[in-house]
């Protein structure tokens, strides 16, 4: 069975039909030809899919693209400007060697930016200390190295750049 | 091997040393803005119309024969183009090869072996048309257990790469007999798979008849070796190896298991030839990686050392068991270091497989090294705790002047001096007795351990050279870049080679329209296909002159070394780690690592950086995490994906640092380099697992080191 749906994907409205157990990346990388989103286990384990959905991160391999009919859809691709410009994860991410083979950037980059919204709005983590904001949690949460590592534990790098990306991900949180 | 054109001659003089002015600084990667985008093409990602999706049907049993495949549901159901079976799919031109000889016979080798093929107009219509395939078999006794006393195991002829199965010098019976400390342990590692982020995916396109009415081949692939996949298929299909085109310029990882073409190769240009014209395209998912990619073999190890009263060797045996497969050998170096590594007057090494119904195991990451120094290295210890002397001195005192295999002289051998500076860097001297070290609930301990790989690379990469019309030159050569940085540090060599700046320089890679190439292994790459740039860029400008016409134009092949047969040339490092061991839960943390390396000139200290440490995370991931658990009752890999085949996650990643002794090794040609990709998961398991002993006691002996095996009961 199929259906039709409009995805913003990376501020361009896309319509496409979809059989409706296709995935948020399946439709992305097979019918749309955006392939900025990995595939690296498709059920969720590895991260290489995250992209984010209306701002909040999420493994595109586990949702399906039926379900998210008029949403905004960012990728790594959406997050450098139009004219070319990286996005200042992407650039530290450059800076800091954060990848090698690069199959799991994309999702790197996505989860991080996603991420940093996350401790800006005082979600905690299991590595957050209590504080004085809602619920005990400090608003925004600080990110230490600790913070970062456990936050971005959803995303596999089998080359192991998480040094480098633990560090350039610091680096943009500092600013 | 075979070329689009013949080979150029090679240089016969040892090359002068390249003048480094690039090489040697950390340019970011050329490939980052693509891949930090997601815009760099693998192999799935070519804007290709109108393809057919391939779903693979696997066997579900180990051993024995498909009797009947009832494909009529399958092929009726929405979307689908054919089902391949073994006994319609196309015939090869040759099917000596057995992993390779996809869909030629009924018969069944290991289990998830493929016996069929979905091709289908979406992915989602070929998966579920291949569900409704029903198989019936022959069920034939399977045979996955390896033992060290199965009354089967056999010699091989020879070890990977191609080296003597067994060597015997002196008489090592005697000498442990005599000796003032004797270690005699066995020692085993697990079946383990490579598991890169991207999964193997090959996209053929068959062209039934092309402009000349010839058939012709393109595959999109992802490939430490174009070439190597060009030669493996084109006498499979019966196509003259000019006819079939691999272009593979982003690999998302390998470690091994894309050096060499698998059966999903030959299973993807099936399908192609089935629907010529239209591309096949076919990803392994993460599961099916774990039975037709490759994988590390199992190994049991019994090390055998004798010592003096002084702290040296007299006696050094190290006798491997593994695993191969019955339709291909696959034989694991696993003891070959101990051939080398420290002196002792007798020594033994030997290697024995048991041939099971088990997939084809292959290259993984330091294929042979990082199982054998897991071995020899704990040994190491044990001695040292066996002769009251500390590991890093006794590792000293076992220093050889030469090579023990032949007497050579070493090209640049500092083991002691990367031994020395990581006890100093990395703070030895606080180390404590075994088990005297706690932190609240928390055991603490260091260990160390040696690494060494050989320096491989051989001749057969040809580079092509020409000026550009933007004044600049255009590098062309066929190698790999999976992640190894190649794009960047080949752009770096050739810039000094010929002496531009580095952005007149422009590579191009990953594709046999380009000269040949060796593989992407062996730690190789870049010193091989660097060095065949520095010959060609030098003919350059020996035909050509500073600043030739537009499309001037220079091949050469890879510059003889005679140095490499004067001299033994290999890579060497020290590991040192501390591990915290949980003293209730037997959790192990590893809080710091350092590696210590001396691999000649380092081409570009930033990639480089990354790729000793990721080798070392490899290792403590080999340590402390990887398994492949074969079932015995089905032959299955059951952990066959990450949420329980596990690796590291950046939680498990702490203060990893790496650091090399730099300097060119003044044997290893032009450029002085040697490879980087595979040292640092050579030694960095035993380290972990040396410190594991240090902070606990308990010595363990099977990786990998999970809590239960820490935890006094």
């Amino acid at each position: 069975m199929d259906s039709q749906l409009t995805l913003h994907v990376d501020g361009e409205p896309r319509s496409l039909t979809v059989d409706n157990r296709t995935t948020l990346l399946d439709a992305l990388r097979d019918r749309l030809g955006v392939t900025s989103p990995k595939k690296g286990c498709d059920h969720g384990q590895c991260g290489s899919c995250t992209v984010l959905l209306g701002g909040r991160r999420v493994v595109s391999c586990l949702t399906f693209a039926v379900a998210h009919d008029g949403a905004e859809v960012t990728t790594a691709e959406g997050l450098a400007e139009a004219d070319g410009r990286l996005h200042p994860l992407q650039q530290a991410f450059l800076d800091h060697d954060g990848f090698q083979c690069g199959y799991c950037t994309p999702g790197q980059i996505c989860s991080a930016a996603g991420m940093l919204a996350e401790a800006e709005a005082g979600h905690p983590s299991s590595a957050t200390a209590d504080g004085d904001g809602p619920g005990g949690v400090p608003r925004p949460v600080p990110l230490d190295e600790e913070e970062i590592r456990e936050r971005m534990s959803g995303n596999l790098c089998r080359c192991g750049a998480y040094g480098n990306i633990v560090d350039a991900i610091r680096a943009v949180a500092g600013r | 091997m075979t070329r689009t054109e013949e080979e150029p001659a090679r240089p016969t003089e040892p090359l002068e040393p390249l003048n480094p002015r690039a090489v040697g600084t950390s340019p970011v990667r050329l490939d980052g803005p693509a891949k930090v985008t997601g815009t760099a093409p693998y192999a799935w990602e070519h804007a290709l119309r109108d393809p057919v999706y391939v779903h693979p049907l696997q066997s579900a049993i180990a051993r024995g024969r498909v009797l009947r495949m009832e494909t009529g549901r399958a092929e009726a159901a929405e979307g689908v183009a054919a089902v391949l079976t073994p006994r319609n799919a196309p015939r090869l031109a040759d099917s000596s090869d057995r992993a390779l000889a996809v869909l030629q016979s009924d018969d069944v080798a290991f289990r998830g072996q493929f016996i069929g093929a979905v091709l289908a107009a979406s992915p989602e219509a070929a998966r579920h048309a291949a569900s409704l395939v029903d198989v019936e078999y022959e069920v034939e006794p399977h045979d996955t257990r390896l033992s060290s006393d199965r009354p089967d195991l056999y010699r091989p002829e020879a070890i990977n790469p191609a080296d003597e199965a067994d060597t015997e010098e002196g008489d090592v019976e005697a000498a442990l007999a005599a000796a003032h400390a004797v270690v005699d342990e066995t020692y085993s590692t697990p079946m383990e798979h490579n598991n890169p982020m991207e999964p193997h995916t090959c996209v053929a396109v068959w062209h039934g008849a092309s402009d000349d009415g010839e058939p012709a081949l393109t595959v999109y692939d992802s490939t430490q070796w174009p070439y190597g996949v060009r030669m493996t298929l084109a006498p499979l299909f019966a196509l003259a190896p000019e006819r079939v085109r691999v272009i593979s310029p982003h690999v998302g990882g390998g470690f091994g298991s894309k050096g060499l073409p698998h059966a999903h190769h030959v299973l993807a240009v099936l399908a192609a030839r089935t629907v010529p014209g239209r591309p096949a395209k076919l990803a392994l998912t993460r599961q099916q990686m774990f039975c037709l990619t490759g994988h590390r073999t199992p190994t049991i190890q019994r090390v055998r050392l004798g010592a003096d009263s002084g702290g040296r060797l007299t006696a050094l045996s190290h006798e491997a068991v593994e695993q191969t497969a019955t339709i291909k050998e696959f034989a694991e170096q696993t003891a070959a270091q101990s051939r080398m590594m420290y002196a002792s007057p007798n020594r033994r090494t030997s290697h024995r497989l048991a041939a099971l119904d088990v997939p084809v195991p292959s290259w993984m990451r330091a294929p042979g090294e990082a199982p054998g120094a897991f071995a020899a290295e704990v040994a190491m210890d044990e001695l040292a705790h066996a002769l009251g002397l500390d590991p890093v001195e006794l590792r000293v005192r076992n220093d050889p002047e030469t090579d023990p295999r032949d007497g050579r002289p070493w090209s640049d051998r500092r083991l002691v001096e990367c031994l020395r500076t990581g006890a100093r860097r990395f703070g030895w001297d606080a180390r404590t007795e075994a088990g005297a070290r706690r932190e609240g609930d928390w055991l603490v301990g260091l260990g160390v351990a040696a690494s060494t790989y050989p320096g491989f690379g051989g001749p057969g990469s040809v580079a092509e050279i020409e000026r550009t019309s933007d004044g600049g030159h255009a590098v062309r050569i066929a190698a790999a870049d999976l992640g190894t940085g190649t794009w960047t540090v080949l752009t770096q060599i050739a810039a000094d080679a010929l002496e531009c700046p580095f952005d007149a320089v422009h590579l191009e890679i990953g594709d046999t329209a380009l000269p040949t190439a060796t593989v992407a292994g062996g730690s190789a790459g870049v010193t091989a296909w660097g060095s065949t740039i520095v010959a060609a860029a030098r003919e350059f400008r020996a035909q050509h002159g500073e600043d030739p016409a537009p499309g001037a134009r220079t091949r050469s092949g890879m510059p003889e070394n005679p140095d490499l047969r004067r001299y033994s040339v290999a890579s060497f490092g020290a590991q040192f780690a501390e591990a915290r061991v949980h003293a209730d839960t037997g959790e192990v943390r590893v809080p710091r690592m350092l590696g210590v390396f001396s691999a000649g000139r380092i081409i570009n200290p930033r990639t480089a950086r990354s790729q000793f440490i990721g080798g070392m995370i490899m290792g403590m991931s080999m340590a402390l995490f990887e398994e492949s658990v074969l079932d015995h009752g089905t032959g299955h890999v059951v952990n066959h994906d990450f949420a329980q085949y596990h690796i590291p996650t950046s939680a498990d990643v702490l203060d990893i640092e790496a650091t090399w002794l730099d300097g060119p090794d003044p044997h290893a040609g032009p450029l002085g380099s040697k490879g980087i990709g595979e040292i640092g998961i050579v030694g960095s398991p035993a380290a972990v697992v040396n410190a594991v002993y240090n902070a606990t006691g308990i010595r363990v002996r099977d990786l990998p080191v999970t809590p239960d095996k820490l935890l006094r009961y």
